[in-house]
């Protein structure tokens, strides 16, 4: 399973990022090794914002956790993990600084409502039907390209994806 | 209306109460704040993005939907405007009957153009607000919204803040407080109760 999938994570850094053929058009997915990215979307910022927002899902199909260290893009200054509550009706974001473990044979869900990236800094504001390149880092999997589909600003879920009341 | 007002409004008297510890995020020290004897509201002078003066006057004559929030928050705040600029649509004609407001506790950060630029990307026309400092602050005390400015290890800083939306009658009484993503259909009739009352 592991070569495959290498080569065709390689083949697909090679072609400068991939979307597989039978998935929506805004469900961004990238796979290496046991890592599968999918769902990979972010949100149109004001004028003049300088933060956003950045969501995926990451399927770990190995028997062993990994877990995503870092992230960056060209689009923002830095990229981090955050995570964020809802308590008592209180908002609360806070960054993690260790990443975030996705578990043995598991799914790790960055979406609107909890964890996220955040995009700081960015260098221009992120457009509605933008592809944002970004780099994840796991600790096993190493580093994968994905891109984010930029859905409309304050959007629910991914542009396409029925979620949208 | 399965007795929603009680329900929605004990969290905001809880983060009042969570503020007043002045604790770092305090998780472990909730208290119990049966005790809360008034309810959200009161005078309050601050600026629109244009610049002109807003208070609780101002926005008389009509319910008020308020939404407190700061321009760099990435999820919460559009999404909850994204919301509102959805709920004000499908109130039709309705939806001029209603003030949506939305208050900036980051005045450090969030200048009127700052604001404009937010809301310019709702399809609504929200009242954007700032002032300064001490009045926001005595605002928030009075309407019991929870604000902390918590420092960030980058040197940067993030505000926890209360994310429902308070809902004020004509003559700015307290009415009762609103998920921001409760289900659509429950949000709608809120409003139209609310509009309607």
């Amino acid at each position: 399973m592991r070569i495959p999938h290498s080569f065709l994570a390689a083949a697909a850094l090679l072609a400068g990022g991939w979307a597989l053929p039978h998935a929506p058009a805004a469900a961004q997915q990238a796979r290496k090794g046991t890592i599968l990215i999918s769902q990979a979307w972010s949100r149109a910022t004001a004028p003049r914002a300088q933060v956003g927002a950045g969501f995926l899902t990451i399927r770990n199909t190995d028997a062993r956790p990994d877990r995503l260290l870092s992230a960056s893009s060209p689009r923002a200054a830095k990229v981090e993990i955050h995570t964020m509550s809802m308590d008592g009706g209180v908002m609360r974001m806070r960054p993690l600084p260790d990443g975030l473990e996705i578990p043995a044979r598991s799914v790790a869900t960055l979406a609107p409502g909890g964890n996220h990236l955040m995009l700081i800094g960015l260098k221009a504001p992120l457009k509605q039907g933008d592809l944002v390149p970004a780099t994840l880092r796991f600790a096993r999997a190493g580093t994968i390209q994905v891109q984010l589909a930029v859905a409309a600003p304050g959007a629910p879920a991914p542009s396409g994806s029925g979620g949208h009341q | 209306m399965r007795g929603i007002r009680n329900r929605l409004f004990a969290p905001l008297a809880m983060g009042l109460a969570v503020a007043a510890c002045s604790g770092p995020t305090g998780d472990g020290n909730r208290q119990s704040s049966a005790a809360t004897a008034s309810t959200p509201g009161g005078s309050f002078r601050l600026v629109d993005t244009k610049g002109r003066s807003v208070t609780d006057q101002t926005l008389k004559g009509k319910p008020t939907a308020m939404f407190f929030g700061f321009t760099r928050c990435p999820d919460v705040c559009p999404t909850t405007m994204n919301r509102m600029a959805l709920l004000h649509r499908k109130l039709g004609t309705e939806g001029n009957k209603l003030n949506i407001v939305f208050v900036s506790v980051d005045p450090e950060h969030d200048k009127r153009e700052d604001i404009a630029s937010f809301l310019s990307m709702f399809d609504a026309p929200v009242i954007g607000l700032t002032g300064e400092p001490a009045e926001l602050d005595k605002m928030t005390k009075a309407y019991k919204v929870y604000i902390e400015k918590v420092p960030l290890p980058n040197g940067d800083y993030t505000i926890d803040h209360t994310a429902r939306i308070l809902l004020f009658d004509r003559n700015g009484g307290f009415v009762e407080t609103m998920d921001s993503h409760a289900p659509e259909p429950e949000a709608l009739g809120q409003l139209q109760q609310l509009i309607r009352g």
